[in-house]
């Protein structure tokens, strides 16, 4: 017998901190696999976020640097400027990359600074325990909006790939799902594209992924991939939002 | 050596160029845009890159990645712009990133005028972002300091892997004088074994200052305290000025300082013992400057452009053994050097004294 | 012939390897590891067609997959 699926290079062997069932993890992988597919791991510098996506800067196995909470992008604009022959890429939740470091994630992108973002979106803030997000879905109750995310008060959610999208420097937005096995795959589908399109020296990427958070939605992982999908999906710009002519001939 | 006449922040830029400082970030601000504009006029030919960030948030990160790598790296701002700096300041602090950070500064609080001040003293000195770490702050007094300081702030960055600030202000930096481009001094040899550049035939690297574990995290303050001590040991610099036979000392450093050698110079003249030390090193403040005077000095008064900030640290230096005053002046105001002298033959009682 | 493997380190119980299993051979197990989780364990190994569905959807990447 042959092993058909293996833990992956990209990853070191400390097993997530996450709670169970939730998806960062998955998301995680994704990358890792595509790090090691690309066979890029040893020239790649990662730049973790604030919250529990920064925990990434322990399970990747490339280079790390742990950027202050929304600075992601200039961390690693700074990192990449410096070295551009390198790989570089951000992992970070939606609070991250959508409220705290939407000025960085909206410049990076109009100066098509040459990195590849990772926007893991899940509705919520996990690490702090569940308070609203940019992303939080419109009557969605969370511990600071415990009568349900109010438009009135707190605005619609923030589709921030379709933002991101409609910026010139910006040359390939995708906004994917890890609800089943198919989605999983389509997702590492785009995440390999964006870092493809950073070797190629295109522009900037982004992937917007959307995740469970069972702790704080209060619901099982099984049920939180169910509400994922019939609540989250329908409201986001799901697929490919940005491919330049220039992507699609990778 | 050339000899040039230069704007005080053109210096600094030019300084930072033959320091071998590779990248620049930076968003303009009065009155330090001249440093973001000379240079990114003179760095990219070089082979150097100067990005205009998004606002000094996005500069002083892009600074932090970049000082991962172990490249050069400066940025320049004034006043409020540093307090937005401050955020990432702590964090490269933290991740003992080597950086060079030009503070013009302008009087504040708030968005202020753009005169000279010190009142960013305390936030210079004393922290400025969270947490609890230090900067080397380095207070030029004319342009070939701007010159020479910066400098040698990316070599003290390197050394102890620590953010250097050069505290300029308004005047400093507006100022047209000429300035010796002297060569790069012998750079330190410094270890790289830290920076993130690629896992390529090593373990993987992490720079971050994340620590949840509380036995860790003391760990880390201690290492950084102990840094910060041999700071403190070895690299406290001052100049003085007349001290020698000094019954009475001015204290200032940067524009005042310079202002306060025409103060010791008239009270010579009129019979007054005045001296002046002038602290170069902000932090490390030079607290061994005052070890000869504490028991012999009459008085002390330090001359600075904020509410009495320094004074604080001069008060601890001297142990309270003497009276320490402040004459100040505010608000992007300058004293004369006429008006220091009223003021310290005034609080020690001296205008008796005859002119020789 | 196909296996799957569940490593019991990386293993949480969450439970979306049982959903998604095709041939429903996996189960929550009776052992605990070190994190003090019930990991999860194949209940019929003979059935496994190696589609490695369990693995692709683990968000703890605990499941190797043998064909």
């Amino acid at each position: 017998m042959e092993k058909v699926f293996a833990r992956t290079k990209g990853l070191t062997d400390i097993p997530f901190s996450f709670c169970p069932g939730c998806t960062h993890g998955t998301i995680m992988r994704l990358v890792a696999e595509v790090l090691e597919e690309l066979n890029i791991i040893e020239d790649t510098i990662g730049i973790s976020p604030v919250g529990c996506a920064g925990f990434c800067q322990d399970f990747f196995s490339c280079d790390f640097v742990g950027a202050p909470h929304g600075r992601a992008q200039a961390v690693g604009i700074g990192v990449k400027r410096a070295l551009p022959d390198r790989m570089v890429f951000t992992y970070q939740g939606d609070g991250d990359i959508a409220a705290i470091g939407t000025q960085h994630a909206i410049h990076a992108a109009a100066r098509g600074e040459k990195i590849t973002s990772i926007m893991v979106n899940n509705a919520i803030y996990g690490m702090t325990g569940g308070q609203m997000a940019p992303t939080t879905l419109e009557g969605m109750k969370t511990s600071t909006s415990p009568y349900g995310r109010n438009p009135l008060v707190d605005g619609l959610p923030m589709d921030f790939p379709k933002i991101i999208a409609n910026l010139e420097g910006a040359v390939y937005v995708a906004s994917v799902s890890v609800d089943t096995p198919k989605n999983i795959q389509q997702a590492k589908k785009a995440i390999k594209k964006a870092f493809k399109v950073q070797q190629a020296g295109l522009g900037f990427a982004l992937v917007s992924v959307l995740s469970t958070c069972p702790t704080n939605w209060g619901m099982t992982p099984v049920d939180s991939l169910k509400w994922l999908r019939e609540n989250m999906m329908p409201v986001y710009a799901m697929g490919e939002l940005k491919v330049t002519e220039e992507v699609k001939s990778l | 050596m050339e000899k040039v006449l230069l704007k005080g922040n053109e210096i600094i830029g030019e300084a930072a160029i033959r320091s071998g400082c590779k990248l620049f970030f930076g968003y303009p601000i009065t009155p330090s845009t001249e440093v973001v504009e000379y240079l990114s006029k003179h760095l990219p030919p070089k082979g150097g890159t100067v990005l205009q960030a998004e606002d000094e948030i996005g500069a002083i990160n892009m600074c932090y990645g970049a000082a991962c790598t172990g490249s050069r790296v400066m940025t320049a701002s004034s006043s409020p712009g540093i307090s937005l700096k401050q955020e990432g300041i702590s964090y490269s602090a933290a991740a003992e990133l080597p950086m060079v950070i030009v503070n013009v500064n302008r009087c504040g609080p708030g968005l202020g005028g753009l005169g000279p001040a010190q009142s960013d003293y305390f936030q210079s000195v004393k922290g400025g972002g969270h947490g609890d770490y230090r900067l080397i702050v380095l207070a030029p007094s004319k342009a070939q300091e701007l010159y020479d300081f910066t400098m040698e702030a990316f070599d003290m960055a390197d050394k102890y892997r620590n953010p250097v600030l050069i505290l300029s202000d308004g005047f400093l930096g507006q100022t047209m004088e000429p300035v010796v481009l002297k060569d790069r001094p012998e750079p330190p040899k410094v270890d790289r074994n830290w920076v993130v550049n690629g896992a390529k035939g090593r373990k993987k690297r992490i720079l971050a200052s994340y620590s949840l574990t509380n036995e860790i995290g003391e760990a880390n303050n201690q290492r950084w305290e102990a840094k910060y001590k041999e700071i403190q040991e070895k690299e406290q610099r001052w100049e003085e000025f007349y001290t020698e036979d000094a019954e009475y000392l001015l204290v200032s450093y940067g524009t005042t300082g310079r202002i306060c050698k025409s103060t010791v110079l008239n009270a010579r003249k009129k019979g007054i013992k005045l001296g002046l030390i002038r602290p170069i090193t902000l932090w490390p403040y030079p607290e061994k400057a005052f070890i000869p005077y504490k028991e012999k000095v009459k008085g002390m008064v330090t001359i600075e452009l904020n509410t009495g900030q320094m004074i604080e640290d001069v008060k601890l230096a001297v142990e309270c053994k003497m009276p320490v005053h402040l004459y100040r002046r505010q608000g992007g105001m300058l004293p004369t050097e006429h008006e220091i002298l009223d003021y310290v033959e005034d609080i020690f009682s001296l205008t008796a004294v005859e002119e020789v | 012939m196909a296996k799957v493997d569940v490593l019991e380190k990386y293993c949480k119980s969450c439970g979306l390897c049982i959903d998604v299993c095709p041939k429903k051979i996996l189960a929550i197990g009776d052992k605990t590891n070190q994190k003090g989780y019930f990991t999860v364990a194949c209940k019929d190994q003979e059935k496994c067609i190696g589609c490695a569905l369990c693995a692709t959807v683990c968000p703890d990447v605990a499941i190797e997959v043998y064909k």
